[in-house]
């Protein structure tokens, strides 16, 4: 029943994109109006003393790696289905299979540095 | 053809032909047809064997919508011949081609194999452990209606191919179960004398299975008899989906039905006449 579990995971991992991009928007885009997660209220949500004191936050690196890591599963599990709809053989279906699962991989542990060596760097900045 | 007073009107039957002992590739041909009011494309296909070509080739038996042979690609849309109407669907011109999705045997027919094969890889029968009873049963099972109306709908369906034709996934994926066999598996699924669920939701759960529905919702629109296959698979989705997050409540087959303790024989009636065979 893996696919039940692809499937099951998709759509919890979509209802939390939801919930956690709204997040991400609200702090980007809106931080001059509910001052949440910016230092500055006077500047830019995006502006870099903003932008760092973000970093800083632990609560914050953790949130972005959860959504990178949710967003990119949700995001190669449906191109997988995609391709799958094209009736190719099952040998290739596992071939796709498997470089998605590098892919994704390495996309994850490459997201999760830099999201925790922008927040080492911006504590140090902040002291 | 229903007898009327109205005149006939000619419609252009553009009919899709191919022989696959002569044609290298299916080719379209034109026949004029006088159709009045009332008139089905199935009398339609019988006007044009009787007096223009007898060799057009097309599957059909009951002409009353009960059967399922008679689908057919109409003006684009998968229908049945017998229960449509040509002045409904067409002013001057009706396009009419075998289903899609499907292998052509001949003409207007397809070959439907493929879609029974996947039918019986979702077991269309009751399963309970007590194979004894499912083989020589002695008594019957209490369903309420509110069961009954869990499956209904599904036990409607004629198997004429029209969903599969107009399933999207399917004329992509080969392999895609597809809305009838799915509708059919939900119809068992959801049968309270059913109790096994393994063996079938072992294929609905497949890689090419209820997972490849995108929801074009195709199906439901053309089915000739009211059913929702796309309805059926969103209700297999939700029951594996909980089954597997431990979300769904536990269900038990119903139980057989013991001879009856409470009803009262009316006056008059009298008693049964004695077997004419002696029971072994």
């Amino acid at each position: 029943m893996n696919q039940t579990r692809y499937w099951s995971w998709h759509m919890v991992a979509g209802v939390i994109i939801l919930v956690l991009l709204g997040l991400h928007m609200v702090t980007m885009h809106m931080g001059g109006l509910t001052g949440l997660f910016v230092a500055d209220r006077t500047l830019e949500s995006v502006a870099e003393p903003n932008s760092q004191a973000r970093d800083a936050l632990l609560s914050m690196t953790f949130m972005y790696v959860v959504l990178l890591g949710i967003a990119l599963f949700h995001g190669l599990y449906g191109l997988r289905t995609i391709l799958f709809e094209l009736t190719l053989k099952p040998a290739t279906e596992k071939v796709i299979s498997a470089l998605l699962l590098i892919a994704g991989l390495g996309l994850f542990v490459f997201g999760t540095w830099a999201a925790i060596t922008a927040h080492n760097a911006a504590s140090l900045v902040r002291g | 053809m229903p007898e009327t007073n109205q005149a006939a009107r000619n419609i252009t039957f553009h009919i899709r032909r191919y022989a696959p002992e002569k044609d290298s590739k299916p080719y379209f041909q034109s026949f004029p047809i006088p159709v009045k009011p009332g008139m089905t494309v199935l009398e339609g296909l019988h006007y044009i064997k009787e007096n223009l070509d007898q060799t057009l080739a097309w599957r059909y038996s009951c002409r009353m919508g009960v059967c399922g042979s008679c689908g057919m690609l109409l003006n684009g849309r998968p229908a049945l011949a017998c229960n449509t109407q040509i002045l409904d669907i067409a002013q001057n011109d009706l396009t009419i081609g075998p289903l899609p999705n499907f292998e052509i045997i001949r003409d207007l027919v397809p070959d439907l194999t493929s879609m029974f094969n996947k039918h019986l890889e979702i077991h269309p029968f009751i399963l309970r452990d007590d194979e004894t009873e499912i083989n020589d049963p002695a008594g019957e099972y209490y369903q309420t209606n509110e069961q009954l109306e869990q499956y209904l709908q599904f036990t409607f369906c004629i198997k004429c191919g029209c969903c599969m034709a107009a399933c999207p996934t399917l004329a992509t994926d080969v392999r895609y179960l597809g809305p009838m066999p799915l509708a059919q598996a939900q119809r068992y699924n959801k049968d309270t004398r059913d109790d096994e669920n393994g063996r079938r939701f072992e294929r609905v759960a497949s890689p090419h299975g209820v997972y490849r529905c995108h929801y074009a919702g195709e199906c439901s629109r053309v089915c000739p008899k009211g059913v929702d296959p796309a309805k059926a698979i969103q209700f297999l989705k939700r029951q594996l989906v909980l089954d597997y997050l431990h979300l769904a409540g536990g269900r038990k087959a119903c139980s057989k039905q013991g001879p009856s303790t409470e009803g009262k024989k009316l006056p008059g009636i009298p008693e049964a006449p004695p077997y004419t065979i002696a029971s072994e």
